[in-house]
């Protein structure tokens, strides 16, 4: 786990400012879309060792929701970016 | 009397006297003296008793790896146990005592175990006490624990205050020795942020103690003028009586600064201990080496310590553990502490080398006994002989203390605390650690540079390399011209064969040579679990002293080399941290912030009696004179609303406004229940889903415009909510253009209810409150009389005629005092949350007791909320599955007690009538209970398997914890006024 987070908002923080919901690869699929694409997005998680990236919630700054892509067992964070960059939301 | 203060040297001030005491005898010492030092000053060798054997044992080191010399300091609630005495500095009016001795230090009853140890041998508890299974915890664990001890901690709560700080720097240095002096020197004048950090109270480390002269004057004048240097470059921060304990991720250091450890006085306005948490762009480790004890029969009596021990006490402190020393040593180092000796006037017994070879000579008149060993060492409390081995031939030296040099390991603790594994060395003999990150470098003889001007050099070198990463010029550092320096090479000797008495590897956990042998003969080799069988490394010293000859020992067990043997692993803390610097300022009302409700004044005014509920302090019931007890006030309170009306603070609830075009389109998205047609000036019960398709909150939402509206959510979950919504709003729908505010904290809101409640609130209100003009579930903007704009909600939790009313948070109390004395003539009475829960069980509302994350709206009984023609929603698509759909789910229902002695509990389990007592038999459980006054009996909600189809069965409610067993009959979960009559009055 890293000590310090950088958030694309208000720089870098202590990791305790932030509330870490979980990975952030699955992709909510569409209303109609068949049970097992449901049934993997709700419930299904690959527990991957090295890179993964997870969601974020800057809670007690920005209050902006992460993307926080880190090795889990090196604790090498490599990037931070806004969860609704590049899908069609403001930032 | 042996051990004494010298007439002359030192660091300590001779015109400065410190009183203390030890085990209830007065002595004096120094200023500058630790109390180890100040120990020997007065012939007091002899601290401690043993861990497990309960032997004498004296002071070892002279530092933070002290195994022997813990000692209980302060009394009362101050008092600090396990403290070692090495590092304690000595402040008048200082009081300590021994720990693990009865009754007392010179007659110990335990220590019939040293007689009794060859019962006592490695994994003796795992073989001895594991029959029978239950006596472990009563009867085996306890026993251990008190004749096998270390302090006890003060039970009184600690008076004193402690506090977090962070610190941003450039470069940390860690240590004040010759290489840290030298790295903080060349990077402060290259004009980087420094930050240095000392665990000893003088800064200086090695240079406190060494006699080579430097730039032609005595090494700690030197050392004082580094120090003036950096003292006065603004860019730089000293921190002495500071242990950096932690290295973390992203090169994050944690460290304890001992403020006012060092005084009887305290401060009150400054903390005791300070936790800092370090980010630093670099670090440099200039944490020193740590000399090695050598492992010989008898080694432990008081008055055997480390050669560098015995050179620090006499050159730093001026004084000495004996009259004639023994020195056993297998390098150089030996050598040298035998030339302080000689040079402050003492005697040296002899000069016993385990090298037969060894080219260095000893001091002039100092007896040399080349390839030879000490096998065994006599007296009682302290050393009066030493047994020396050389080919065969034994001779007895008489002596008062011994002096041993075993070699030496860099410390390199804290650099692989973060995963990096130490690397062995076959030239130096020794574990570095190299390459363990970029933010962090070890530097001098942390980095295996012995050498003085190694040191100095190996510092300024890494810390001009940062000063260059960091693309700034580097301002040159010259290291001092160096008298007379030593290579403090040595040839490793793990043990010395041939012991005739209990050679120990870790003194702190009364590990010896034998211990190892076992563990290696009945499998547990490997040094993870040599570690666990024989405890060695695992007391508070965490093995600062005897892993390395452990590691030693079983690589010449096992006919290995260290390197294949490799080390235990390296955690935090380097050494024990208090819990009070790790708890900071988070103790007892301060651990979380005390939230108070803009109506607290006003509930108080009123006679509540307040609860901690969650984050916040609510007002719980409001008695009145001459109620015995809760119950008569929350009774009182039910029936009043019912029959007149009351005020309640319901301020807690979260709040959050919602703005935005698409608003409403989102809302219908977080929502089960359509909420897009909501017309402007109304409100809504509104139930919001997980994915899973079970209910995640509830709470009602109103349009308070077309793009604005107000939704509220449970106490509890307010934070969770808010984040659920930014979730969806930043994650799942970004294109949704929508905003958020939480005004929980901006709001009073009070529910006024009971079929009085109209009359009451027309008194406060401007606006026409008439059921034409102000319908169930109308929420608006309001004006009161006196001009002031509120928004009220004619939605109701008890199930009567009810209204909520919002202020600002800055006129709660003054509009509820008002609605009081308007309420006054129609009986209005304040309640609280207790009633509040009972009004609502009677209306069969639901709160998180029901709603627990396994409960759908079907479940609840709210399945008709359902927008299944919404084309999404959170939930909707997995709300569907068959599981969630199966006829014999748990429902929703009342329960109606049917013994009047008898009351229900949320937990209890459902039980048809007759079914044996068992979970086998399961249909349900209780999820809320209550008195009822309005229906003079126990109810209750609970889910019932196919409950909505059992109405008026009668049914067991078992409630093992309390052995209960109640009938009750299944009912409508609603038990009052289910055609809403009153609420829509």
């Amino acid at each position: 786990m890293a000590s310090l987070i950088s958030c694309p908002h208000c720089g870098t923080r202590a990791k305790e400012e932030f509330f870490i919901r979980g990975d952030a690869t699955p992709v909510r699929p569409a209303p109609m879309a068949g049970d097992d694409m449901w049934n993997d997005y709700v419930h299904v998680r690959a527990n991957p060792r090295g890179r993964i990236r997870e969601y974020w919630q800057h809670v007690a700054g920005c209050r902006r929701w992460l993307v926080v892509e880190r090795d889990n067992f090196t604790h090498e964070v490599f990037s931070v970016s806004d969860a609704a960059a590049g899908r069609g939301g403001e930032r | 009397m042996t051990a004494y203060r010298l007439a002359t040297g030192g660091l300590v001030d001779r015109s400065h006297a410190v009183r203390f005491s030890f085990d209830g005898a007065a002595f004096t010492g120094h200023a500058g003296d630790t109390l180890a030092s100040a120990l020997i000053a007065n012939d007091r060798l002899l601290v401690a008793r043993s861990f497990k054997y309960h032997r004498p044992r004296g002071i070892v080191t002279a530092g933070p790896s002290e195994p022997n010399a813990l000692v209980t300091i302060g009394t009362g609630e101050r008092r600090d146990p396990n403290t070692k005495a090495t590092v304690a500095e000595l402040y008048d009016g200082l009081e300590a005592v021994s720990q693990n001795r009865w009754p007392s230090l010179a007659y110990d009853i335990g220590a019939v175990n040293d007689l009794m140890s060859r019962f006592l041998s490695a994994g003796f508890y795992y073989k001895t006490f594991m029959w029978p299974a239950a006596f472990w915890e009563k009867v085996y664990e306890p026993l251990i624990r008190r004749a096998a001890g270390l302090g006890r901690t003060s039970l009184p709560r600690d008076p004193d205050s402690y506090e977090k700080s962070w610190a941003h720097c450039d470069l940390l240095v860690v240590g004040s020795g010759p290489a840290g002096l030298a790295a903080a020197l060349t990077a402060a004048r290259s004009g980087l942020r420094v930050l240095l950090a000392e665990q000893d109270f003088v800064l200086g480390g090695a240079l406190l103690a060494e006699t080579t002269k430097l730039d032609g004057e005595a090494s700690y004048v030197f050392a004082r003028r580094a120090i003036d240097e950096l003292q006065n470059h603004a860019n730089v921060t000293l921190l002495p009586r500071t242990t950096v304990f932690g290295w973390y991720d992203d090169n994050v250091f944690g460290a304890v600064e001992r403020v006012q450890k060092h005084g009887v006085t305290i401060d009150p306005g400054k903390p005791v201990e300070r936790l800092w948490r370090i980010v630093a762009k670099h670090a440099i480790l200039a944490t020193g080496a740590e000399e090695r004890p050598l492992v010989f029969g008898g080694n432990d009596r008081p008055g055997i310590l480390t050669a560098s021990a015995v050179s620090t006490y006499a050159n730093r402190f001026g004084v000495v553990a004996g009259k004639s020393v023994a020195v056993f040593t297998n390098g150089a180092s030996g050598y040298r502490t035998a030339q302080d000796l000689v040079a402050h006037g003492i005697e040296v017994a002899a000069l016993i080398d385990s090298r037969a070879d060894a080219a260095e000579s000893a001091p002039a008149g100092v007896r040399l006994v080349r390839g030879g060993s000490v096998v065994d060492t006599k007296g009682r409390q302290r050393v009066r002989a030493v047994v020396t081995d050389r080919g065969g031939f034994e001779e007895l030296i008489a002596c008062d203390a011994v002096a041993m040099s075993g070699g030496w390991s860099p410390v390199i603790h804290l650099a692989c605390q973060r995963g990096g594994k130490p690397v062995w060395s076959e030239a130096l003999q020794a574990f570095l650690a190299l390459e363990v990150g970029a933010g962090l470098v070890t530097a001098g003889a942390a980095a295996g540079h012995y050498r003085l001007s190694e040191c100095f050099e190996d510092g300024a070198r890494k810390a001009s390399a940062i000063v260059e990463s960091l693309g700034r010029p580097v301002a040159g550092f010259e290291r001092p011209s160096i008298g007379e320096e030593i290579d403090p090479s040595f040839t490793a000797l793990w043990h010395v064969p041939g012991a005739k008495s209990k050679a120990f590897v870790d003194f702190q956990n009364d590990v010896h040579t034998k211990d190892l042998g076992l563990a290696v003969r009945e499998g547990f080799g490997h040094v993870e679990h040599a570690k666990r069988y024989t405890t060695g490394g695992m007391a508070t010293d965490q093995g600062k002293l005897g892993n390395i000859n452990a590691i030693g020992i079983l690589a010449t067990m096992r006919g290995v080399s260290p390197a294949d043997v490799g080390t235990t692993t390296f955690r935090p803390f380097y050494t024990p941290v208090s819990f009070g610097a790790l708890a900071g300022t988070s103790v007892g009302e301060h651990n979380m912030p005390t939230r108070r409700s803009p109506l607290h004044g006003w509930a108080a005014r009123n006679g509540a009696v307040f609860i901690d509920a969650g984050l916040w302090y609510r007002s719980s019931w409001f008695p009145k004179v001459g109620e015995k007890n809760w119950r008569e006030s929350v009774d009182r309170e039910v029936r009043n609303v019912r029959e007149n009306a009351g005020l309640c603070d319901v301020s807690t609830l979260g709040k959050i406004e919602v703005f935005g075009p698409d608003a409403a389109e989102f809302l219908n998205r977080l929502y089960c229940n359509p909420v897009l047609k909501l017309p402007v000036g109304k409100a809504r019960y509104g139930l919001m889903l997980r994915e899973d398709g079970m209910v995640y909150d509830d709470g009602t939402v109103s349009r308070l415009a077309e793009e604005h509206f107000l939704v509220t959510t449970t106490t509890a979950l307010a934070g969770g909510v808010l984040s659920h919504i930014e979730f969806a709003a930043q994650v799942l729908w970004p294109e949704l253009r929508v905003r958020f505010l939480s005004v929980s904290d901006q709001w009073a809101q009070m529910s006024i209810a009971g079929p009085k409640a109209r009359a009451i609130l027309q008194a406060v209100v401007e606006d026409d409150l008439s059921p034409a003009a102000f319908p169930f579930l109308a929420a608006r903007e309001v004006r009161l009389k006196g001009n002031l704009k509120a928004r009220l909600f004619r939605i109701s939790f008890s199930g009567e005629l009810a209204y909520e009313l919002a202020v600002p948070a800055g006129y709660g109390e003054a509009v509820a005092d008002a609605l009081m004395r308007a309420g006054q003539p129609h009986g209005l009475c304040a309640y609280g949350v207790e009633a509040l829960n009972v009004l609502r069980i009677e209306k069969g509302h639901v709160t998180h007791a029901e709603l627990d994350g396994r409960v759908t709206p079907d479940d609840a009984g709210l399945g008709r909320m359902m927008g299944s023609a919404k084309p999404d929603f959170i939930g909707k698509r997995l709300s569907t599955r068959f599981g969630l759909t199966a006829a014999d789910r748990a429902q929703l229902v009342g329960l109606r007690a049917l013994e009047a002695d008898k009351d229900m509990r949320a937990g209890a389990h459902l039980l048809k009538d007759g079914a044996k007592p068992s979970t086998l038999n399961d249909q349900g459980w209780v999820s809320s209970a209550c008195f009822s006054p309005t229906l003079g009996s126990h109810i209750a909600l609970g889910f019932l398997k196919s409950g909505r189809e059992r109405y008026g069965e009668k049914i067991l409610v078992w409630d093992q914890l309390r052995g209960v067993e109640a009938m009750a009959e299944v009912c409508d979960p609603v038990f009052v006024d289910p055609e809403n009559r009153k609420l829509m009055a």
